[in-house]
């Protein structure tokens, strides 16, 4: 009972950054119908920035309250990756927009090489250790059952972001516009909506929930590195595609999902395959779940059309 | 009479094809304007050129006293043209009232900033927009029909919520692309009194249009195009006993409309 009660929660947390990533890839795919593959390196440039900043605060002003110290990180992680998600649309994907599907992929691809690329060449090819600046001690809320104080405010946290993504989209005037937008862009800006803005602040929306989702993906686990960004950032996909890619709440759902399996997965694999396999084996679950999906809801659990765009 | 919008000498080419060819035409403000001609002539790729979804090859749209942009749509839009689809092309699964809302982000202002505070500028604009929204699907007929996601409106009533969708952009002057198309005798004439009243509320409508008595019935002036060059231009009872229409419409033996 307790192993169960600690999975769901070892879920939930990292089900919760899952969902973050995945609202981006999913954000992107429902206006351009472009898989950013380029998105989980975001999320390592977020980390690292974070981490960078908070070794300079360190070094000014050691004895800043670690909140305060993890505040500022992420005011400055969030903006650079606003930018580099703004830069990645304007610089590379625009001049696309009406080229053949494979051309922007390739090219999604060939930035996520860039960006590791440059990341190892600023902060090396090393593992660093994230400064874990909230408190990691376990609480024990029922008998045998532990939760960290950073995994609490990575759930609310990312439940608040949600819910505030939500009503952007549905109830203002830039959501309308952006959900105009990913219906037809053409006709959006004949019918007056400035279609190359929208599209820019959907990527620039989707960069800043993959910085916060580095600095909690690299609070959780306490560690930041160059390639840090690619198996989050392709598990994130495969939640946006189990949700059904294109659609806002599929990517939520999928990603809770995933995490939720992962979990677990890694908690019951041993057992089920008589100690053969152990938890190391966690990844697989995500990319079983994708082929599975592929295979059989294409569509995914949410999403209805994606036969017209893909 | 004031000039609205002023076409010189538009051309448009599609590699080997001259879709329009030195088209020049005059729109005053207030009249309905009519745009007819054969299939093919190029009626719905000189709107297309207005409204900024192609770049002329050659000539310019002077509307309000200044040049149009080009390759902007949205800016035209902003300027004061709205159009609808000779197919249409709502946003099939936003509902009726969401459809209208958006065609009013032009006109509306809010920033990121006042959406994430939600200040009162915003808080009041988002009002405004909504009610306004719902007086103009009263205005084209389907106000109960606001909430009903777009797609699952009958075809008379998604053309009725294009023209609402184009009215919302606020515009000085409305394109209508074919919107009698498909539609029954009593949906037509339920049209045209719709029409009548847009203008009526002062403003001015371009219409291309199949439909000749529609067209005879409500335009002021008619300019008839064929393969890409305009062969005519005066009003409709002159229009119809132009040799060189009835040339163009009977020329090729089954274009009587």
């Amino acid at each position: 009972m307790e192993t169960l009660i600690q999975q769901l929660i070892n879920g939930l947390v990292i089900g919760s950054v899952y969902a973050l990533i995945a609202l981006g890839y999913t954000m992107v795919y429902g206006i351009l119908g472009l898989i950013n593959f380029a998105h989980g390196d975001v999320l390592m440039v977020g980390a690292l920035t974070a981490l960078q900043t908070m070794m300079f605060l360190m070094g000014v002003a050691p004895g800043m309250s670690p909140i305060y110290m993890l505040t500022i990180a992420l005011m400055v992680a969030i903006p650079v990756c606003m930018t580099l998600g703004f830069l990645m649309e304007r610089l590379a994907y625009r001049r696309l927009r009406n080229a053949p599907r494979l051309a922007p992929l390739i090219t999604a691809i060939g930035m996520s090489f860039l960006l590791q690329t440059i990341a190892m060449i600023i902060w090396g090819r090393n593992y660093h250790t994230f400064p874990q600046l909230i408190s990691t001690t376990p609480l024990q809320p029922i008998e045998g059952v532990f939760i960290t104080p950073v995994q609490i405010i990575i759930i609310v946290a990312s439940a608040a972001i949600m819910i505030g993504l939500s009503l952007l989209v549905t109830r203002t005037r830039i959501g309308r516009a952006m959900r105009a937008t990913a219906e037809n862009h053409r006709v959006a800006s004949l019918m007056g909506v400035d279609t190359n803005a929208i599209i820019a602040f959907t990527f620039v929306v989707g960069a800043a929930l993959a910085a916060v989702a580095g600095v909690m993906y690299a609070s959780n686990y306490g560690i930041a590195h160059y390639g840090m960004g690619f198996m989050p950032g392709l598990k994130a996909f495969t939640a946006a595609v189990l949700g059904g890619i294109g659609n806002l709440g599929g990517a939520m759902l999928g990603g809770i999902m995933l995490g939720l399996v992962e979990s677990f997965g890694a908690g019951y694999i041993e057992h089920l395959t008589f100690g053969f396999l152990n938890s190391s084996y966690q990844d697989i679950f995500a990319f079983i779940i994708l082929g599975l999906v592929l295979i059989f809801k294409p569509t995914g659990l949410l999403g209805e059309r994606v036969s017209d765009r893909a | 009479m004031i000039t609205l919008l002023e076409a010189r000498s538009i051309g448009k080419r599609f590699g080997g094809l001259q879709a329009l060819t030195d088209v020049s035409l005059t729109i005053n403000k207030g009249e309905v304007y009519g745009l007819i001609g054969p299939n093919g002539a190029g009626k719905t790729t000189f709107f297309n050129v207005l409204t900024g979804a192609y770049t002329p090859d050659g000539g310019e749209f002077v509307f309000n006293g200044s040049e149009l942009p080009v390759g902007k749509p949205h800016r035209i839009v902003g300027r004061g043209i709205a159009r609808t689809f000779q197919n249409i092309r709502l946003f099939r699964d936003l509902t009726a009232l969401e459809n209208v809302m958006a065609g009013h982000h032009v006109r509306t202002k809010a920033g990121v900033w006042g959406i994430l505070t939600q200040n009162r500028r915003t808080r009041e604009e988002e009002r405004l927009t909504t009610q306004r929204a719902y007086e103009l699907l009263d205005y084209v007929g389907i106000g109960r029909f606001a909430e009903v996601v777009s797609k699952n409106l009958s075809y008379g009533d998604q053309r009725r919520l294009e023209i609402a969708r184009a009215l919302a952009t606020e515009p000085q002057l409305l394109a209508l692309d074919e919107p009698a198309a498909g539609m029954n005798a009593t949906e037509t004439a339920q049209l045209k009194l719709l029409i009548e009243q847009i203008r009526h509320d002062g403003v001015t409508v371009m219409l291309i249009e199949h439909d000749v008595k529609l067209v005879m019935g409500l335009c002021d002036r008619v300019a008839v195009l064929d393969f890409g060059k305009k062969i005519a231009e005066d009003v409709p009872f002159e229009v119809q006993k132009n040799e060189a229409v009835i040339a163009a419409y009977l020329g090729g033996g089954k274009h009587a409309h």
